[in-house]
């Protein structure tokens, strides 16, 4: 136990440590400090003020404890009416490479009422091992459930990482294990890599909308544990040449008391776009806040067989509904090629779009951001750019 | 009943910039403003208060600065601000201050619901509100874009991946809001002499207080760490296309051509 010791010879009642102390943890009493263990939080102020060294004292120390019991890189794969979201098998593909610079394996669980059937599908993206708990229970995605599972589940197989998709479901859940287990725990990752040295996880993410990166790590617990945006890692494609391990594992959801009732879910219709599974989008900025702007632009979406996308401005001005924004608060998309026509490249509209394989930037305006992260960059009036462009693409 | 609405204090994202020579954050002249989403959770509670006898406590951890967003939600009619402020919490994770949060509202004592913004918009982790839940061991609910408060437990609809689904929960319960639930007021000028008054309810509470130590606070509380930060790089190797609009049309399919890629096809 931490404690802060008085040497009552060398104190002369000066009273730095009592007016040092932010919590009247150290009282003078007949000319001679008293330490107050109560209130004391160890916070070590005291021992800096004193100028004659009467005060010592054992600070906590953090070791970092043996974790190399803990094996492997586990994925917990979302599924949803017995659907596997796409995030899972991205998460796969990324947590082969990590697993690969570990030299250990990749495991994907998955949980549901009748989900076995995907064993072989998860394996084949990536996996070296699939855990399939089926329960009637976890049939539907609820916070207490799946907790209660996923912290089973972890607490009997140690894995070294555990990888969920930053979705609404997995933001929902992550946390929550994350408290009940004593996790560390980074949300919404976009990177993810192995230190060379310390072989522990780096997980990068963005913050202060996107205009700083941070890269943290997870010392103190195991497994290491991330929430991962989806639309930014990478799912393999699928080898059926592959094989692995498929374990059925049981658990007593009878322990678990799910507070929670569903009392109905709509599915919500069907928009019509996809923007994270588009091949080409043709994004607009402000200068498309016209009608003019808005048939040039879907004119020329659908020459090049095109989704339309935009910035945020553009939805407020209520041309696109929301669903077709790009950026931190709309959607993130990694398409085959990026057109930003009239978008200056504000930091929140890049982190949406800067994993897009081309960037094409058209904008007047040759101090643009847009430009920077642009792999063809073309100054010029989108009005007259745009057209010549969709004349050259039907071949007119 | 007794509400908890957490709120945060954060810089004016929209407002950050970048120095263009070190790559740092510029912080200086950026306004700190109350995180958007924490208004509408202010608002929901609000609400339940305009039609029922509610009472309600808005709680935030933060410097000492940070006790303008408490006077903000006093002025927005809320009854009773605590800040939690004290050195020993900075540099805390979600787990560090999950703790404090949820020690401070054991310590409140006596909680119906706790309400809360999704997420903040330095962080936007999502964290705090399920990590808050799971520390008092009550139900959440998040991504909450309608709530119905009635006799003993709440109605929500949570907004879910192509879904919208209607979830019921007893309370205690804390939720977590959307700003699509609803227009948060404006303080009123009575509001704002209230919230500025002595006899205003505005308590700031430091570690003692609500029994935790250092170990479990703060940055040495943390299970996490911060290694480094960067400005996210623009690595790209940028070809300029030049001329008339029809050229330039014609270099940028030639160019994409030799990438394979096909546009139209």
């Amino acid at each position: 136990m931490a404690e802060i010791v008085i040497d009552l010879d060398k104190c002369n009642g000066c009273g730095m440590c009592s007016r040092s102390c932010p919590y009247q943890a150290i009282e003078m009493e007949d000319k001679k400090a008293r330490w107050l263990e109560d209130r004391c939080t160890l916070c070590g102020a005291c021992l800096e003020s004193c100028k004659f060294e009467a005060l010592t004292g054992q600070m906590p120390v953090r070791p970092v404890p043996d974790f190399s019991a803990y094996r492997d890189v586990w994925v917990f794969v979302e599924q949803t009416n017995g659907i596997v979201h796409r995030s899972g098998l991205e998460l796969l593909g990324c947590a082969r490479t990590l697993a690969d610079d570990l030299d250990q394996q990749v495991v994907a669980v998955v949980f549901g009422d009748k989900v076995s059937q995907h064993a072989t599908d998860l394996i084949h993206y990536g996996a070296d091992r699939c855990v399939v708990v089926e329960d009637p229970s976890l049939a539907y995605y609820q916070t207490c459930s799946y907790t209660h599972a996923l912290a089973v589940i972890v607490e009997r197989n140690q894995p070294a990482i555990l990888l969920i998709a930053a979705t609404h479901l997995g933001r929902d859940l992550a946390p929550r294990l994350a408290r009940r287990m004593g996790l560390g725990l980074t949300a919404d990752c976009t990177r993810l890599s192995i230190d060379p040295e310390e072989r522990i996880l780096l997980q990068t993410r963005p913050a202060f909308g996107g205009n700083i990166m941070a890269t943290i790590v997870t010392r103190f617990s195991r497994p290491q544990t991330a929430t991962v945006r989806p639309g930014i890692m990478k799912a393999l494609e699928p080898d059926p040449s592959r094989t692995g391990r498929i374990d059925a594992e049981h658990l007593d959801m009878a322990e678990c008391r799910e507070f929670t009732k569903v009392l109905e879910c709509v599915m919500q219709e069907e928009k019509g776009i996809k923007l994270p599974s588009a091949k080409i989008i043709v994004a607009g900025g402000r200068p498309v806040c016209s009608e003019r702007g808005m048939s040039i632009l879907s004119e020329f979406a659908e020459a090049v067989g095109g989704q339309v996308a935009c910035t945020r401005v553009v939805v407020e001005e209520g041309y696109l509904p929301p669903e077709h924004q790009v950026g931190q608060t709309g959607q993130t998309v990694r398409p085959e090629v990026y057109f930003a026509c009239g978008i200056s490249g504000a930091i929140q509209h890049k982190a949406g779009m800067d994993g897009s394989r081309y960037i094409v930037a058209i904008n007047k305006d040759p101090d643009a951001p847009i430009f920077g992260i642009a792999d063809f960059a073309i100054v010029g009036d989108l009005f007259e750019v745009l057209p010549a462009l969709t004349r050259e693409v039907s071949g007119q | 009943m007794n509400i908890v609405v957490l709120v945060k204090q954060v810089p004016n994202t929209s407002e950050v910039r970048i120095d263009p020579k070190s790559g740092n954050l510029i912080r200086e002249g950026v306004e700190s403003i109350m995180n958007p989403e924490d208004r509408h959770a202010l608002e929901a509670a609000l609400q339940v208060k305009d039609r029922s006898d509610a009472r309600i406590t808005s709680l935030s951890m933060g410097p000492p600065q940070a006790i303008d967003v408490i006077c903000e939600a006093l002025a927005m009619g809320v009854d009773r601000g605590i800040l939690l402020s004290d050195k020993l919490f900075a540099g805390a994770d979600t787990w560090a201050t999950s703790t404090a949060l949820g020690r401070a509202i054991q310590r409140i004592g006596d909680y119906d619901l706790i309400l809360a913004g999704r997420q903040a918009v330095d962080g936007d982790t999502a964290q705090i509100g399920p990590q808050v839940a799971e520390f008092l061991g009550i139900p959440q609910l998040t991504y909450v874009q309608s709530l119905e408060v009635r006799e003993g437990l709440v109605v929500a609809e949570r907004v879910i991946e192509e879904a919208c689904e209607r979830i019921e929960a007893p309370m205690p319960v804390l939720v977590t809001v959307l700003a699509s639930l609803n227009e948060p007021r404006y303080p009123t000028v009575n509001g704002i002499l209230d919230a500025t008054a002595d006899w205003s309810e505005i308590e700031v509470w430091n570690a003692y207080d609500i029994g935790a130590k250092a170990p479990d606070l703060g940055l040495s509380g943390s299970l996490t760490q911060v290694i480094r930060t960067f400005t996210p790089k623009e690595a790209r190797d940028t070809q300029y296309l030049e001329g008339a609009p029809a050229s330039v049309a014609s270099q940028l399919v030639e160019r994409l051509r030799q990438k394979e890629i096909r546009l139209g096809e």
